[in-house]
């Protein structure tokens, strides 16, 4: 069927800021299908309310709306622009959630918008578990015994019936939160009531466990003619039990035989089917009993998922791509397959190498909580890697994760660890259980004791034995021989170890043995991913390495420039890379260069085969990355756009004879060793807090001493402010030392004075070396202290004065002059009083690059890499700052209610994992979208409980005052009560919850209390009022806790007291703004 | 152990041996399926050849009892990236290891699979030994370039049965099919069973009239190895017997059918072996993915256009992919509707069997 003629418009909903659970994937499928729509000639509206995203690029739609993603704010969408039709499945959980809730309204009916795709049956149908539960009955697949209630008596009754262990879900909700097992009564109610509260309605499902089966999971594809195919199948490594987000994925599937797997398909495309997923993709999934081989199906979601995206990079089947040409009428025979042109995509992709993904954790960044893995989704990122082999892959995958694993190898010597920790390692699913079950092995446990432990398929275990074994057997041929052949050394490459891991063994370097096996000609090769297993040929250059006999690269003579990307996602290091990344490569494109993309990362952009010229799906450590330059020989390489990761990587790979491009490695270096820095700021007479820098703890603690407490404390070279913190005294620093000096791993711990109450100011510009251009000065609204990327932030800055403006640039100005600058470079500076000073200095790509390409319009990272390849900024016509007219503001967004008991407290360790833009015509009402976007639903009446610091005592008055103005009732706590009434304000006391008094607590959990603002001074009043905040995040009651952030808040609430929101999309702003 | 898969042109792979040693000779072709390594080694039609598997991890699951194609692997020789050295699966009952060695069929793993791959893909299937007795790369090129081939051998012959026989199970049928065995893959009969059917398999070289004297409510031309011009009998025996009774014929069933019919076969570059191939009904619009495995094809254009039509099309490479004869109640289809290995989504074209076997009864 040729494409639908009776639609014009098309509503995109992306998936908003990247919370854990729904990370960049949605980007990337959100992307291709408004570059998709947009070429077969739809008018595209986009809305989404995360800069960060390529999606919002304004060139990727026609109207680019970055907007809060509420039901409200949509309504406003579709009564400007007049959709004819909403695409909701691309966009996550977050745009199925709203669609519905827009049908639910009558919205959609009001303004005749048809949802294409899937439409509200069948969304309802595959998220709805007991709707789910009897589609799937009726066509008579096997399900887990399970019940449905909506109070905890009933659940009590449910849980009587089906007997334990049972696991516990909460409808409509995102990847799984609140969900868990429980193993008996005591620990089933309190998960009940968990349940109950974080339902969006208040429905739970109770259910026959099958923690322990095997788990698989099938990517399908469907259109209008029912069509209907297979694009990947997916076995999990780490059994049932454990969120499939948070699990160790193996592709294809590996344990079934043929008949079975025929089954699973037959179910899956049964179950699209009967779910009415009219077009597009879904992930289905399904459990197998390990023993009996007894199937059931888990669940399906109908629409694009972080499955899909991984399932796309595994096979080079671009599912969202795919997906929305079905949702317009096309079918799937006529639909050329991109990679081999000549055959259609109406086919299942055969895959000839397997592919390993491994999620990324980030428990280091929140010490109270454990990092024990269950059904609801706790990491933060993930990595994929591709090998001809299991082993292969997965070594590959562990160094790729980039958590100082460099393959399978062991932090831990296995006979110091006693056989208790052992099992309980092998038997609680945790982050580092994969090591774990490597120690087991060296301990001489035998495959069925560790499958017995783990349940994981004894396939798994014996593949990783053999890789342990022949770690054993290189170390034995090294003591017996003193050398290594090159036949084991072969062998141990072909078994995915790095250089790194076999230096070990043979009391080598990385360098040596690379240049050893180098000598003797055992050099990695490249093959294809191409969809069909090489039985057509393929026209996507899309590469991963391995050591076998052939290679397929065929290097061309144009002039190329290497990108290397920033590897999985991290707090502190994650969507804004990529979109500098990709966005490098589309400039460089544009200048004629071919480009090169390294990443290991499946749910970006940057690792779409069609966003460079050359993919390499590849770790990025220095050995697989001077793999590809050894191969490609390419003209420049780009390290400042990736994050830390390639900065790391910089020197030795310059060593090696790679041609970095843009900022030297030195003035990398300049800037990012301490004392070389403090001189570079000394020459250019910049002031900078009192510091210093040592490593033993005598020094540390005599360094805070002489420049007084309190201290800013952090580790050299991390990201993302990893163990950092505010210390106040000398005791909590002795106690902090430990832990600075392992993040620092050897290099020297900073010690800062730390600056109270002064403004913290994030700049970005670019230098081409001779000129500098401001690309946005940003104003934090949290005072300094407060990590810049946990911290909002305002375009332009609003309350500083033009003289302290004109010293910031300035500064900027003569820091790029001196470190040589080519591209981009980041500034902190903090301003207290009139006084401003030299936080820190980047000479790279930063965070904030995007929102503020965003906010003005200027793509900041294709200007930056066009001046890394050698154009001056004249050249690219930006050689002034663009004013705004509009106001901007970035809010972080905080993964807490994911980890239980962890305080809220914001510090200089960055804790989020995601951002918001709010943008609007006054700060107040672009902050209160901010909020909005953000999920911090500021209220406009009701109950405000204010406990505040005495040195904030005095800036309360003013907000509560206002508060007081607009009608809101106010509760303070004993102090904060004083200063209020003593101002004539109406507030009414509140005592401490560990005299008694829970009062506060009961209003939340009501529903009364609406907002918190709480700024709690030392360690006495964090831990006095952590039981409200962490009850507030529960009850998703707004917890502000710095005083900047309450006024800010206050501003917000006011402005949207006096009218209602409007929306604008940015191309208009940018406009305006010329 | 070492072993050399040679190429008739040269090529060489040195690999690992596995299962068992020896020297066999063949035709050498890949799969691109990524499960049913158990179904691809006891189907009948690889006789001759040597299979190549592009997915590289092979014999992970182990060998079962229940998934069996045939009485016995056929096939020449297995060509791997690794065997597995663990099966696991709660059906499995050997290793893949322990299989070939008790089937005496040789294996080499430890190759450049992919390389071999692109290889064929350019150069054609071709053919080849593979030995672990004889090491020298020259002696070996030359034993592969003056070995047999496929091309007008009859295969059939070594992989039929010696005698008919009545597949267990279903007694008293609601239609007799009468099988011809060609290198019939055990699925097929399991499948007509399914649908009720008495099956009776015969010999490949039974004649017209032994068949008829059956009775049969319709016959099934099924796959088998090989050149399909080379099984003049079957021809022959089926040339007498359209237009007295429904035909299905399914893979080298359906070449002896275009033949039989006045049409002409040729030979592919490197053949369709897989599970994943589109196949357009063109009659319904519908795609099905379908397991496939041949390496000779129909030639439409051959046939009697006014008698003969063309029913199915491979959406890969537009090749015939079945046909029916517009008056007779002949069909068939070059894929594998009854899978094993692969998808379910042709199934249909029994129910069509069964459906024609109704309208002419």
């Amino acid at each position: 069927m040729p494409k639908r003629k009776d639609i014009k418009t098309i509503l995109i909903i992306g998936s908003g800021p990247i919370v854990i659970g729904q990370a960049c994937e949605f980007d990337y499928s959100g992307s291709q299908a408004c570059k998709v729509l947009k070429q077969e000639g739809y008018k595209v509206v986009l809305v989404n309310s995360n800069p960060a995203t390529i999606m919002t690029d304004p060139e990727l739609s026609d109207k680019t709306y970055i907007e809060p993603l509420t039901a409200e704010v949509l309504e406003k969408i579709i009564a400007k622009e007049k959709p004819d039709a909403l695409l909701p499945t691309l966009g996550g959980q977050t745009a199925l959630n709203l669609t519905v809730g827009l049908a639910e309204k009558g919205i959609l009916k009001r303004y005749k918008v048809e949802t294409i795709g899937a439409d509200i049956k069948a969304i309802k149908k595959g998220e709805d578990r007991l709707l789910f539960k009897e589609a799937m009955r009726k066509i008579g697949l096997d399900l887990p015994e399970s019940d449905k209630a909506y109070d905890l008596k009933g659940a009590i009754k449910a849980a009587g019936k089906i007997g334990f262990p049972l696991i516990i879900r909460p409808s409509f909700n995102l990847g799984g939160t609140g969900a868990g097992t429980a193993y008996n009564m005591k620990e089933f109610r309190e998960l009940a009531r968990r349940g109950l509260e974080s339902s969006m309605i208040s429905e739970i499902l109770i259910e026959e466990s099958v923690i322990g089966w095997k788990e698989f999971e099938l990517e399908v594809m469907r259109d209008l003619k029912d069509n209907v195919v297979v694009i990947c199948s997916i076995e999990n490594f780490d059994p049932m039990g454990i969120h499939t987000g948070d699990s160790i994925t193996v592709a294809p599937i590996q344990t079934l035989t043929d008949k079975e797997y025929q089954k699973m398909r037959d179910a899956a495309i049964a179950c699209i089917r009967e779910i009415g997923v009219e077009t597009g993709g879904s992930n289905i999934q399904f459990a197998v009993h390990p023993k009996t081989g007894r199937m059931v199906i888990i669940e399906m979601n109908p629409r694009v998922s972080r499955s899909s995206a991984l399932a796309s990079k595994a096979t080079g089947f671009p599912i969202a791509k795919i997906a929305a040409k079905l949702a317009v009428g096309y079918t799937l025979d006529e639909i050329p397959n991109d990679i081999t042109k000549e055959t259609p995509a109406c086919f299942e992709p055969a895959i000839d190498y397997c592919v390993v993904k491994i999620p990324r954790f980030t428990f280091e960044k929140f010490p109270e909580a454990k990092d024990i893995l269950g059904v609801a989704m706790k990491s933060v990122g993930e990595t994929m890697a591709i090998g001809r082999t299991f082993k292969e892959a997965l070594q590959k995958g562990l160094r790729g994760l980039e958590i100082s694993h460099y393959g399978l190898d062991s932090k831990l010597s296995y006979n110091k660890i006693p056989d208790k920790k052992i099992r309980q390692r092998l038997k609680k699913p945790n982050a580092s259980r994969i090591f774990y079950i490597k120690y087991a092995l060296q301990k001489g446990y035998s495959t069925k004791e560790i499958c017995a432990l783990t349940k994981i398929d004894p396939w798994f275990i014996e593949n990783i034995r053999e890789i342990v074994d022949l770690e054993n057997d290189l170390k034995r041929e090294f003591g017996r021989n003193k050398a290594l052949s090159l036949e084991s050394l072969r062998k141990a490459k072909e078994y995915g170890f790095s250089d790194r891991q076999i230096a070990g063994f043979i009391q080598s370097d990385e360098i040596s043995v690379r240049a050893w096996r180098k000598k003797n000609n055992i050099r990695a090769t490249f093959k294809l991913v191409d969809t069909c297993a090489a039985e057509f040929k393929a026209h996507t250059p899309y590469y991963y390495s391995t050591y076998e006999e052939d290679d397929e690269v065929q290097v061309t003579k144009k002039k190329k420039i290497m990108i290397l990307g920033g590897g999985p996602n991290r707090i502190g290091q994650g969507i804004e890379f990529d979109y500098c990344c990709c966005h490098a490569s589309f400039a460089l494109k544009e200048l004629g260069y071919e480009t090169i993309m390294v990443n290991s990362n499946p749910e970006t952009v940057s690792t779409d085969y069609d966003t460079s010229d050359r993919l390499y799906f590849e770790p990025l450590t220095f050995e697989d990355v001077m793999n590809i330059i050894d191969k490609e020989k390419p003209d420049g390489v780009i390290v400042q756009l990736g994050g830390q990761t390639p900065l790391n990587l910089a020197r030795q790979l310059e060593k090696a004879g790679a041609r970095i491009i843009g900022t030297s490695v030195n003035s990398i270096d300049r800037a990012e060793d301490r004392d070389k820095f403090a001189k570079v700021l000394k020459k250019l007479k910049l002031s900078q807090p009192e510091n210093g820098s040592a490593s033993g703890k005598k020094a540390i603690m005599e360094i805070a001493r002489r420049i007084g407490f309190p201290v800013l404390v952090r580790p050299s070279y991390v990201l993302g402010g990893r163990a950092m913190k505010i210390i106040y005294d000398e005791k909590t620093l002795s106690g902090f030392i430990q832990e600075a000096q392992e993040a620092s791993a050897g290099r020297p711990v900073l010690i800062d004075k730390f600056l109270e109450d002064a403004v913290e100011v994030d700049v970005d510009a670019i230098s081409d070396g001779k000129l500098t251009v401001i690309g946005g000065i940003m104003e934090h609204i949290e005072e300094a202290g407060v990590h810049s990327g946990d911290s909002a932030c305002v375009i332009p800055a609003h309350t500083l004065g033009d003289d302290i403006i004109e010293v910031i640039k300035k500064n900027t100005y003569a820091l790029a002059k001196e470190l040589g600058v080519k591209g981009l470079i980041n500034i902190q500076f903090a301003v207290k009083g009139e006084q401003v000073y030299v936080l820190e200095v980047n000479p790279r790509a930063s965070r904030t690059v995007p929102f503020v390409s965003k906010a003005t319009g200027v793509p900041l990272a294709k200007v930056a890499a066009k001046v890394m390849a050698g154009k001056t900024l004249k050249e690219s016509g930006f050689t002034s700052e663009k004013k705004v007219g509009h106001i901007c503001v970035k809010e972080s967004v905080l993964p807490f209610s994911r980890f239980s008991g962890v305080d809220i407290l914001l510090g200089p360790e960055m804790k989020s994992t995601g951002e918001v833009m709010g943008i609007d015509s006054s700060f107040g009402k672009a902050f209160y979208k901010s909020q909005l976007a953000a999920n911090q639903n500021l209220p406009l009446k009701g109950k405000v409980f204010i406990s505040v610091k005495n040195s904030d005592k005095r800036d309360t008055v003013f907000i509560a005052k206002k508060l007081s103005d607009m009608h809101f009732e106010l509760i303070a706590t004993k102090g904060t009560h004083k200063a209020l009434t003593s101002n004539n304000i109406k507030v009414q006391p509140a005592g401490k919850i560990n005299e008694g008094d829970t009062r506060i607590l009961r209003l939340i959990k009501k529903g009364e209390l609406k907002l918190v603002i709480n700024t709690p001074s030392g360690p006495r009043g964090q831990s006095d009022m952590k039981p409200i905040r962490s009850l507030a995040v529960t009850y998703g009651v707004p917890c502000i806790t710095t005083i900047q952030g309450a006024q800010a808040a206050v501003n917000g609430v006011e402005a949207a007291l006096k009218g209602s929101l409007e929306v604008k999309p940015i191309q208009e702003y940018h406009k305006k703004g010329d | 152990m070492q072993a050399i898969l040679a190429l008739e042109d040269g090529k060489i792979f040195k690999g690992r041996s596995f299962g068992a040693s020896g020297e066999r000779y063949g035709e050498v072709v890949f799969n691109t399926g990524m499960t049913g390594y158990q179904e691809v080694l006891t189907d009948p039609s690889y006789k001759g050849q040597i299979v190549a598997m592009t997915y590289p991890l092979i014999g992970n699951y182990g060998v079962n009892k229940e998934d069996a194609e045939s009485r016995r692997p056929f096939l020449e020789g297995f060509a791997v990236k690794e065997c597995s050295k663990i099966a696991s699966n709660w059906r499995s009952k050997q290793s893949l290891d322990e299989y070939l060695k008790e089937n005496k069929i040789l294996g080499i793993e430890g190759i450049d699979t992919r390389a071999l791959t692109l290889h064929l893909r350019k150069a054609g299937a071709m053919k080849a030994v593979l030995s672990t007795i004889d090491l020298d790369e020259k002696s070996l090129i030359k034993k592969a370039k003056h070995s047999l081939g496929l091309v007008g051998i009859d295969l059939v012959k070594q992989v039929t049965v010696d005698k008919k026989y009545l597949w267990p199970g279903i007694q008293q049928g609601a239609y007799k099919v009468a099988v011809l065995d060609c290198g019939v893959k055990y699925n097929i009969l399991r499948e007509l069973a399914r649908y009720k059917c008495q099956v009776i398999v015969l010999p490949a070289e039974a004649s017209a009239e032994e068949i008829l004297g059956l009775k049969p409510d319709g016959l099934l031309l099924p796959n088998g190895p090989g050149d399909p011009a080379a099984v003049k009998y079957v021809i022959q025996t089926t040339h007498k017997l359209i237009g007295k009774l429904p035909i299905f014929g399914i893979c080298l069933g359906h070449q002896m059918l275009g033949l039989a019919l006045g049409g002409k076969t040729y030979k592919l570059k490197f053949g369709h072996h897989g599970a994943n191939h589109p196949v357009k009904d063109l009659k319904t619009g519908k795609v099905s993915i379908t397991a496939q495995n041949h390496g000779f094809c129909v030639d439409i254009d051959s046939l009697d256009q006014s008698k003969i039509e063309a029913t199915h099309i491979n959406l890969n490479d537009q090749t015939l992919e079945g046909m029916r004869h517009k008056k007779l109640p002949v069909f068939s289809v070059q894929f594998h509707p009854e899978a094993s290995c692969g998808p379910h989504d042709a199934e249909y074209l029994f129910r069509d069997f069964i459906a024609l076997m109704k309208k002419h009864a």
